[in-house]
């Protein structure tokens, strides 16, 4: 190959801050809408910008930012998993189950349980994945058929009903702050937030869900097995929904088999308003971060407003419309920016 | 005729109406017709006319533009310049509905087809025969029948479409262009698919639409038919208009020497100093299906071997079967001597096969993904540590390609989407450069693609042919394949017949081949 220099003369090489902008593009429009709602409840509901207002926003954000975290793989392949709420109930029942059993000491049987959890909720987003590609099928159908199945599942675990009586140190992490607004559970979705952030930005695994995303036959013409890379991006959604049933422990200190009802469709709710495009290809875990915190923002600050509760539903579910409306226009934005 | 046809003055609607029941003078008129594409002139100051009620033909050979003037009259997307009258009247479609109701019925190669409707809804999907908003189905099933009958299709009116025939869609949407009355009837290939039986019928068809003075403009690639439809043919080349005149007379060498002779002004240049050295690959007994004939082949180091033959006649299943894109029924593939198994684009990649798919955007390329990341794809496991990319190593590696190869961009991080088309075949060449591979398919590598830009990527070809890759070439462009290429496999009708040295090479002997298995099907 030659080495020609000619044509490089009109390309300037390109700058780590030419990559930074292109990439945090995506998620300064979500996080200036967040900003905005922010500054307006605080300026408009009383109690609004207080520690303990925003304590609480951070409680209730825990569970829904890490379903979100690994439900922002599977759209970001161009699938959905409608399983991880009723997958989460099944992993309390399993985790609660183990952490109440007498004959284990705390410290034997919490490590035991996280691992259940995460192993349950894996092998469900597995099969999940498995399926869909061995035979073909929309995750929608597949997934579909997994929320009934876990559901169901839940039941029998745990017969029924629901699970109390967790050891003492698991209920005290629980409710643990750090420096007065940190919860621990929302550390614990940080965390998960930061580990997904650094898998789809800096490793192989993650080119590849954006690649698929982008055009799996592409990416199968290129020599590459797409499959392997689906199978694995349901396991993470499982996976998430299993540390997520911990998260549920740590906050709610009880099993049950009714949990988690409605939770997928917060999640996915939180990604696409994230800026995470349901096609696929395109958005960013950063951002589903933002869009869980501006679902429960809203939901707080009409609160403390005084709205009824039946109006914070029509008005969540205009936001959730509106950012995708904003979305197709800041696509459009930016293709003109880069047609430049 | 009351009005100039040349004259491209805007018409009132008012004015139009009172043309329509002119039925003497031409059908259509085309009037310096001229359609652009990015990178490519498709159409050039075309200028005929279609008589009434007679039997058009439209010849010419892939790329010629008969796609395209097609399109035009369906409503697909307008000229850029000139104007087209019909029935007297100027004739700008706005869609392809208002084509069809203003009296021009294309039936389309690709069938447009509602999979899972049944056979009588389909027919008669435009207009359904409904009484206040529901449908009458006995009314539409009876219909349906009739026209089933015109065509001398035997199946039930409600059978589901999903579960028919190809043949028998190519009928249906046939008896769907006689469900509504249209003026002038255009068939794109519709005996592409059809065994004798079912081409005689067709044609008993077209008769009878003659009789009731239906113009007909037919396009085919076998030659052999034309005669018994056609009274007057069309030749394009190049997107330009060779001429028209009556088939009487015109024999089918007259009409192969009308079509070749493409301008050849983006000739690429043959490298004389490579001498092709050993086998870098071998294909052996390959076979699409269990029925279909074998094809073998063999491709040195440092040879261009280029394949040729009408859009559909194989080449690109061929192409597709050895990467593994597609399944294949048996065959053996060698690549430097060692016989490899292929059944996924993965393994051909690792064997060291890579190809360059003739639908750059839709299969080649992550249009919405940035260039450098379309680049390494085909590699990550090079740039990486333990699963982790290292960014400078794929912008270092992207640079170098991207300079190489003279890729027009600001920067790496551009997404390969705003590219031109010569532009994005480069990122395609980058990505399967930086992946090394000792054997390149390339499919249409310059379709779309301005001339400058496909004289850098004859040079590449070239280059890497002088660095001992096999490369096989298919493509539509004969002076191309005739300018870059050592010999020139040509396919027919899904088989192989035959190759041709560099010595011999010649358009007319090429294209003989080309057309050779289509004048067998109808025993000619």
């Amino acid at each position: 190959m030659s080495e020609g220099t000619e044509g490089a003369g009109e390309r300037k090489t390109a700058t780590v801050w030419d990559n930074f902008l292109r990439i945090s593009m995506r998620e300064a429009g979500v996080a200036i809408a967040l900003v905005i709602i922010v500054l307006f409840f605080s300026a408009t509901a009383p109690y609004f910008a207080t520690p303990e207002n925003f304590l609480k926003i951070f409680v209730q954000i825990a569970i829904n930012t890490v379903l979100a975290a690994g439900m922002t793989f599977v759209i970001l392949t161009g699938g959905i998993d409608l399983s991880v709420g009723s997958v989460l109930a099944l992993c309390t029942v399993v985790g609660a189950t183990i952490m109440v059993r007498e004959d284990l000491s705390p410290w034997m049987s919490i490590p035991l349980a996280l691992l259940a959890c995460m192993a349950t909720g894996a092998a469900c987003g597995a099969i999940n994945g498995w399926v869909c590609e061995k035979w073909k099928l929309p995750s929608f159908i597949v997934t579909l058929g997994m929320l009934n199945v876990a559901s169901g599942l839940a039941r029998v675990v745990s017969d029924n009903s629901t699970i109390t009586g967790l050891p003492q140190p698991f209920v005290d992490f629980g409710n643990q702050i750090y420096f007065g607004v940190l919860p621990s559970i929302f550390l614990i979705a940080i965390i998960v937030i930061l580990i997904g952030w650094f898998i789809l930005r800096f490793t192989v695994f993650g080119r590849f869900v954006f690649a698929i995303g982008t055009n799996e036959e592409a990416v199968r013409l290129s020599g590459h097995n797409p499959r392997v890379f689906k199978i694995a991006v349901f396991t993470i959604s499982g996976l998430t929904a299993g540390i997520a049933a911990m998260v549920f422990l740590l906050r709610l200190n009880v099993g049950s088999p009714i949990a988690g009802i409605g939770y997928e469709l917060n999640a996915i709710a939180a990604v696409i308003i994230g800026g995470t495009s349901l096609s696929g290809g395109k958005g960013s875990i950063i951002g589903t971060l933002v869009g869980a915190c501006i679902l429960q923002v809203l939901a707080t600050g009409l609160q403390l407003l005084g709205a009824e509760d039946n109006v914070k539903p029509i008005v969540i579910g205009t936001v959730i419309v509106l950012a995708v409306v904003l979305d197709t226009y800041r696509n459009r934005y930016l293709r003109k920016l880069e047609a430049r | 005729m009351t009005t100039d046809p040349h004259e491209v003055a805007p018409v009132l609607e008012a004015d139009a109406a009172a043309w329509h029941d002119d039925d003497t003078g031409p059908i259509l008129q085309l009037r310096g017709v001229g359609k652009r594409f990015p990178g490519v002139v498709a159409l050039r100051n075309v200028s005929f006319d279609i008589q009434r009620g007679e039997g058009h033909v439209l010849l010419g050979e892939n790329g010629a533009g008969k796609s395209t003037l097609i399109n035009l009259l369906g409503g697909l997307f307008p000229p850029d310049e000139g104007s087209i009258w019909f029935n007297g009247a100027p004739y700008s479609p706005a869609s392809p509905l208002e084509a069809f109701s203003k009296g021009i019925r294309v039936v389309h190669q690709e069938l447009n087809r509602l999979s899972n409707l049944t056979v009588a809804e389909n027919l008669l999907f435009e207009h359904l025969p409904s009484r206040r908003g529901l449908v009458n189905f006995r009314e539409m099933n009876r219909r349906a029948a009739e026209l089933l009958a015109e065509v001398g299709l035997d199946i039930s009116p409600s059978t589901v479409v999903s579960r028919l025939g190809v043949a028998q869609m190519q009928l249906i949407e046939i008896a769907k262009a006689l469900a509504h009355e249209s003026k002038l009837l255009v068939l794109d290939e519709p005996t592409a698919t059809l065994t004798s039986k079912e081409v005689d019928r067709l044609f008993e068809i077209l008769h009878r639409l003659k009789e009731r003075k239906v113009t007909t403009l037919y396009i085919s690639h076998r030659l052999q038919e034309i005669y018994e439809v056609g009274d007057r043919v069309t030749v394009l080349r190049d997107g330009q208009h060779v001429t028209t005149e009556p088939l009487k007379g015109l024999a089918i060498p007259d009409i192969v020497r009308l079509m070749v002779g493409r301008t050849v002004t983006d000739q690429g240049v043959f490298r004389e100093d490579i001498v092709p050295t050993g086998e870098a690959l071998a294909v052996e007994d390959l076979r699409l299906t269990e029925t279909s004939p074998a094809i073998d082949f063999s491709v040195r180091k440092g040879e261009i071997v280029g394949i040729a033959g009408l859009v559909g006649s194989g080449r690109t299943e061929a192409v597709r079967a050895i990467f593994g894109a597609d399944p294949k029924a048996s065959g053996t593939i060698r690549v430097n001597g060692r016989p490899v198994a292929i059944a996924s684009p993965k393994e051909a990649v690792a064997a060291g096969i890579c190809l360059m798919t003739e639908d750059r955007k839709q299969q080649g390329l992550l249009l919405e993904m940035s260039c450098a990341e379309n680049i390494t794809i085909t590699d990550l496991k090079r740039l990486s540590r333990k699963g982790l990319l290292d960014r400078a190593k794929e912008n270092a590696a992207s640079e170098r390609l991207v300079a190489g190869l003279r890729v027009k961009t600001p920067t790496i991080f551009q997404k390969v989407g705003t590219f031109s088309g010569g532009n994005q075949q480069k990122v395609v060449i980058a990505k399967w450069l930086y992946r090394g591979s000792s054997v390149l398919i390339c499919d249409e590598p310059t379709r779309g693609i301005d001339v400058g830009a496909k004289a850098e990527i004859y040079e590449l070809m070239g280059q890497l042919a002088a660095e001992g890759k096999g490369i096989l070439v298919v493509s539509s462009d004969l002076p191309e394949l005739m300018s870059i290429c050592h010999r020139i496999l040509v396919f027919s009708n899904g088989r192989l017949a035959g190759e041709v040295p560099r010595a011999e090479f010649d358009q007319n002997r090429i294209l003989s081949l080309a057309y050779e298995e289509y004048g067998r099907v109808r025993g000619n």
